[in-house]
């Protein structure tokens, strides 16, 4: 919010406490006026407590029965209290899960806004063409289905004749002949990182060369007359106008790759997903629906959930706060 | 000085112009390996630009059994789905965005809280439920799943582009006798036709691309969307037939990148708004 707004949203405030309070008689135009906004949410309303509110109220529930293709058919399933929390807690592969998919969160997170915003700082340098091309790139990439980019992702890594391991070879990095990219469960996550990365850049991009926009030229150009070098004008310039940006394409980017499904699904493929590399979604989906345990799945779900609102709460704060201004 | 600078100048172009490259090298690598022929994509030194571009792959892609059902699907999904979400979310959007009622706040933090849900977290309720009422299989299931992310999403930013409307406009043509309704439908509609029009382009892309509950909800080869048809392509042969593979995924791709080139600059604004705000 700029100040311009912000005083005159005082100067609005200041004359409606000037203003004389009088009771205005109830008439039906009024009245109209006063529900109109419900009626209007209500269709939203309704249709997210319908297909999503409920369903979690039966995921609390499941959470707290056993819950698998017999009781789905018969349709109720049995108490058996804290028994799926205390099966979940107890099992060491959660805990190997939870700690495998943070670390991969936070290699995620950190590569694609350290590269999204070392993009959008050399955008501000190239030459215009060069500007359009890239951005041209960034929005191809952009536009890209995850389930397509992955069908293109094995066939560039394919060991028989991919040209990744063409191109590496050829450049001398090293004798990538026939390397397999997906051996090791190290280089399945990697690979899976470099496919969200290159997903997740341009929009970070885009986000950060629009903030970038709103640091003044003065302000930057003092920094250096002053003799500071590049790191020190964005580390005590730049980057404090765009702190509030980074907050939340941080807490979004981390809310995304934590509950992340379908790159590393069909990418590290079904014989090859196993307890060495399975993340949070992955393991869930492994657990609660392939082995139709749906109450144990249940109460992985509500421990999951539990987490990721705990990532979102900066972000759904702040949005909240922006929308409420706004109005 | 003069120099220097456009020396440096060239070095940033240089960097700039090889990560162009990189970024766009999965895409250009699709279609062009799309239009290959098998001798050329089989080789063990790759062919950079084909000089004897063939449409056999396409042909082949789609006489696949389900290709077409798989189109048909998600034509049927996607468009359900963001005609909904469409009308009840520019109603909402009109009410976050010109009125102020108690229970406001809740309303935002339920429609920003929702898009926060992991969708792996929901795939086991979703499941249950939607089994109970014999919607796993059915199209209908998948169009209301889908409406609970669109909804959201859609909401959220058509409110953006309602607040973008200048007061003044829709004030002058109360003044001018018309009423409340008459307002909207002449003054506030046209001006918000691109808004409606960009979002509902953006929940087009998202519906089309969403894959995860569409693997779950959708059993049958013949009720499947796009994506998981592709998401099967390999299957199980260790020969893939990778011309094929790559013309499936260029028939898929195409609509959403046509599109997303005409709403990238909307959207990005659209997303950028709240946080450039803040």
């Amino acid at each position: 919010m700029t100040s311009s707004e912000i005083s005159g949203g005082k100067a609005l405030a200041a004359e409606a406490a000037l203003r004389p309070r009088r009771r205005r008689p109830f008439t039906f135009a009024r009245f109209v006026r006063g529900i109109a906004p419900y009626l209007l949410i209500l269709p939203v309303v309704v249709t997210i407590a319908a297909i999503l509110g409920y369903p979690l109220y039966h995921l609390a529930r499941l959470s707290f029965q056993k819950y698998g293709l017999f009781e789905l058919i018969a349709r109720h399933g049995t108490d058996v209290g804290w028994a799926n929390y205390s099966s979940v807690l107890h099992d060491h592969l959660f805990w190997q899960v939870l700690v495998r998919t943070i670390v991969f969160t936070v290699a995620n997170v950190a590569l694609a806004i350290g590269i999204g915003t070392l993009l959008a700082l050399l955008l501000t340098k190239v030459s215009s063409i060069v500007r359009v091309l890239l951005t041209a790139g960034l929005v191809l990439a952009w536009a890209m289905p995850p389930v397509v980019a992955v069908q293109v992702w094995i066939w560039i890594t394919n060991p028989e004749n991919g040209v990744l391991n063409y191109v590496l070879t050829q450049l001398h990095v090293g004798d990538y002949f026939q390397h397999d990219w997906l051996a090791t469960p190290f280089s399945q996550l990697s690979l899976t990182t470099s496919l969200i990365v290159w997903g997740a850049i341009p929009f970070i991009v885009v986000t950060v060369y629009a903030g970038l926009a709103q640091v003044s030229h003065e302000l930057v150009e003092a920094a250096e007359i002053d003799g500071a070098r590049p790191w020190r004008v964005f580390k005590d310039v730049t980057f404090p106008i765009l702190k509030p940006i980074f907050l939340i394409l941080t807490s979004l980017s981390i809310i995304w790759d934590f509950g992340v499904f379908t790159q590393p699904y069909l990418l590290i493929e079904q014989p090859r997903i196993n307890a060495s590399n399975e993340l949070m979604g992955i393991y869930l989906f492994e657990e609660g629906y392939l082995k139709t345990d749906f109450g144990r799945g249940a109460a992985i779900s509500i421990l999951m959930l539990l987490i990721v609102a705990v990532l979102s709460i900066v972000y759904v704060r702040k949005m909240v706060r922006a929308g409420d201004e706004a109005a | 000085m003069r120099a220097r600078r456009g020396r440096t100048r060239f070095v940033w172009d240089a960097i700039g112009l090889l990560l162009f490259v990189v970024i766009a090298f999965p895409v250009y690598w699709m279609v062009a390996s799309a239009f290959k022929p098998d001798d050329e994509l089989n080789g063990l030194t790759p062919t950079w630009f084909s000089l004897h571009p063939t449409l056999s792959h396409f042909r082949d892609a789609m006489n696949r059994p389900f290709f077409w059902d798989g189109v048909k699907n998600s034509v049927i999904v996607v468009s359900v789905t963001v005609a909904l979400s469409m009308v009840l979310a520019f109603l909402a959007a009109v009410a976050l965005a010109k009125f102020r009622f108690t229970g406001r706040k809740a309303f935002i933090v339920l429609i920003i809280g929702i898009q926060m849900l992991p969708q792996a977290g929901l795939i086991i309720p979703l499941y249950v439920v939607l089994a109970r009422y014999h919607q796993v299989n059915a199209l209908s299931g998948v169009i209301v799943t889908y409406m609970t992310f669109v909804l959201p999403f859609s909401v959220w930013v058509l409110r953006g582009f309602l607040l973008g409307i200048p007061k003044e406009l829709e004030e002058a043509a109360m003044v001018d006798g018309s009423t409340r309704i008459g307002s909207f439908t002449r003054i506030l509609l046209p001006l918000v036709a691109p808004g409606l029009v960009a979002t509902s382009i953006f929940a087009f892309i998202t519906t089309w691309n969403e894959y995860i509950f569409a693997r779950i909800l959708l059993n049958d080869q013949s009720k499947q969307t796009a994506t998981v048809w592709l998401s099967y392509f390999t299957g199980t042969s260790r020969n893939t037939d990778w011309g094929g593979l790559m013309a499936g995924s260029t028939l898929i791709a195409v609509p959403v990148i046509v599109f997303f080139l005409i709403v990238q600059r909307k959207i990005a604004f659209g997303l950028t708004a709240g946080a450039v705000r803040g």
